[in-house]
C-alpha cells in the first residue's frame, strides 16, 4: 500500500493549503454575501433554512449560542417573538454560531474538502502518469475547475439561502452525473487521439445540458439579482483560484516525493 | 513522466497500481459525498457556507 499511502499524504498536505486559501477567500468574497442573503431570508420569515443570520438585536445574537441547540422547533409566525426571530432552530438541529465558530468551522469544511478533491485529483492523474510539475498541475487545476465548477454550475448556478431550487436530491443526481460525464469527456479529449472519441466526448460534455438541471416550480425570491450575480462570480473566481492551487501544489508535492526534485526549486522548474 | 522513476510507488504491479489509484479516488468521493452532500442537519449546518460557497446543490 506505498502507492496509496504516498497518495493519500500528498493529498493531505495539498488539501490543507489549498482548503486554508479557499477558506481565506470566502471569507471575503463569498460569506459576506450569504450573510446579506440571509438577511432577506430573516426578513421573508426565515422558513426553509437553519441560520440565525444578523440578528437584529445583539442580545439576541449572544444569546443564540447556548439558545440554538436547546431551541424548540416553533415556526410560529404568528407571534414574532425576539427569542423566535434570532434563533429559528426549526427541527434542523445543531449549527455553529455565528462569528468565529461558523468560520472555523467554514475552514474546516475547507480543508476536508480540498482533501477530497485532492484524492481524486491525485488518483486519477497518476493513471495519466501523474503531475510532475507546478506547471501540469495548473492544467489539472483548470480541468478540475471545469468538471466540478463550470460544467455543474451552468445548469445550478451557486445559490444564496433563500433561492428556489428544485428537490435537493435530483439536483445532486444532476450535479454528479454532469460532473462525471464532463470528466469522461474532457479525459477522452485529452488522452484519446481520435476524433470519433472527440466527438464522442463533445455529446458527452453537452449532454446533461440538452437534458437540463432539475429546475424549481417557482423562481420567485426576494434575493435581488445584482446580489446573486455577484455570488456566482464571487464562487466561480474562488473556486478558480482553489482548484489552480489544488494542482499547482500537487505538482510541487509530489515532485518532492518521486525524488525528481532535489531541492524545492527544481519542483518549481 | 517517461521513466517508471517518476511515478508513485514504481515497484508495485500494475494490477496493484490501480486498486491503490481506485481506493484513493474511492475515498476522496466519499469524503465529498459526506461534506458536501449528506443530508444529516448537522453536517449541513456545519458545512453551510462551504456548500454555498462550492456551489454544491444546498437546502
Amino acid at each position: 500500500m506505498n502507492l496509496f499511502r504516498n497518495v493519500v499524504f500528498i493529498a493531505a498536505i495539498t488539501g490543507l493549503v489549498a482548503g486554508v486559501v479557499l477558506a481565506c477567500m470566502q471569507a471575503y468574497a463569498t460569506v459576506p454575501l450569504i450573510l446579506k442573503a440571509e438577511v432577506y431570508e430573516q426578513a421573508e420569515g426565515g422558513h426553509s433554512h437553519d441560520h440565525a443570520a444578523a440578528p437584529a438585536d445583539a442580545a439576541g445574537g449572544n444569546a443564540m449560542s447556548s439558545a440554538a441547540p436547546a431551541a424548540s422547533n416553533t415556526m410560529s409566525a404568528a407571534t414574532p417573538a425576539p427569542a423566535a426571530a434570532a434563533a429559528p432552530a426549526e427541527d434542523e438541529g445543531w449549527a455553529p454560531a455565528d462569528g468565529f465558530e461558523r468560520f472555523a468551522f467554514n475552514v474546516v469544511s475547507n480543508v476536508v474538502t480540498g482533501i477530497g478533491f485532492a484524492l481524486i485529483l491525485v488518483a486519477v492523474s497518476e493513471f495519466a502518469g501523474g503531475i510532475g510539475n507546478w506547471r501540469q498541475g495548473v492544467f489539472w487545476g483548470l480541468a478540475g475547475f471545469a468538471v466540478f465548477t463550470l460544467a455543474p454550475g451552468l445548469g445550478l448556478p451557486p445559490e444564496l439561502p433563500a433561492m428556489p431550487a428544485a428537490d435537493l436530491t435530483q439536483r445532486q443526481i444532476w450535479w454528479v452525473a454532469t460532473v462525471i460525464a464532463t470528466a469522461i469527456g474532457l479525459g477522452l479529449i485529452a488522452f484519446r487521439k481520435s476524433l470519433p472519441l472527440a466527438i464522442l466526448a463533445v455529446l458527452l460534455i453537452v449532454a446533461p445540458h440538452i437534458v437540463g438541471a432539475p429546475q424549481p416550480d417557482s423562481f420567485e425570491t426576494p434575493i435581488p439579482e445584482g446580489l446573486h450575480h455577484q455570488f456566482v462570480v464571487a464562487v466561480t473566481l474562488t473556486n478558480l483560484v482553489f482548484w489552480l492551487v489544488l494542482g499547482a501544489v500537487v505538482g510541487v508535492v509530489r515532485g518532492r516525493f518521486t525524488g525528481t526534485a532535489t531541492s524545492l526549486r527544481d519542483s518549481f522548474a | 513522466m517517461t521513466t517508471a522513476t517518476v511515478s508513485l510507488g514504481a515497484s508495485v504491479s500494475s494490477q496493484s497500481r490501480f486498486m491503490q489509484l481506485a481506493l484513493a479516488a474511492l475515498l476522496g468521493t466519499f469524503i465529498i459525498g459526506f461534506v458536501g452532500f449528506s443530508h444529516i442537519d448537522a453536517v449541513h449546518n456545519a458545512g453551510h457556507d462551504n456548500r454555498h460557497s462550492m456551489a454544491f446543490p444546498c437546502h
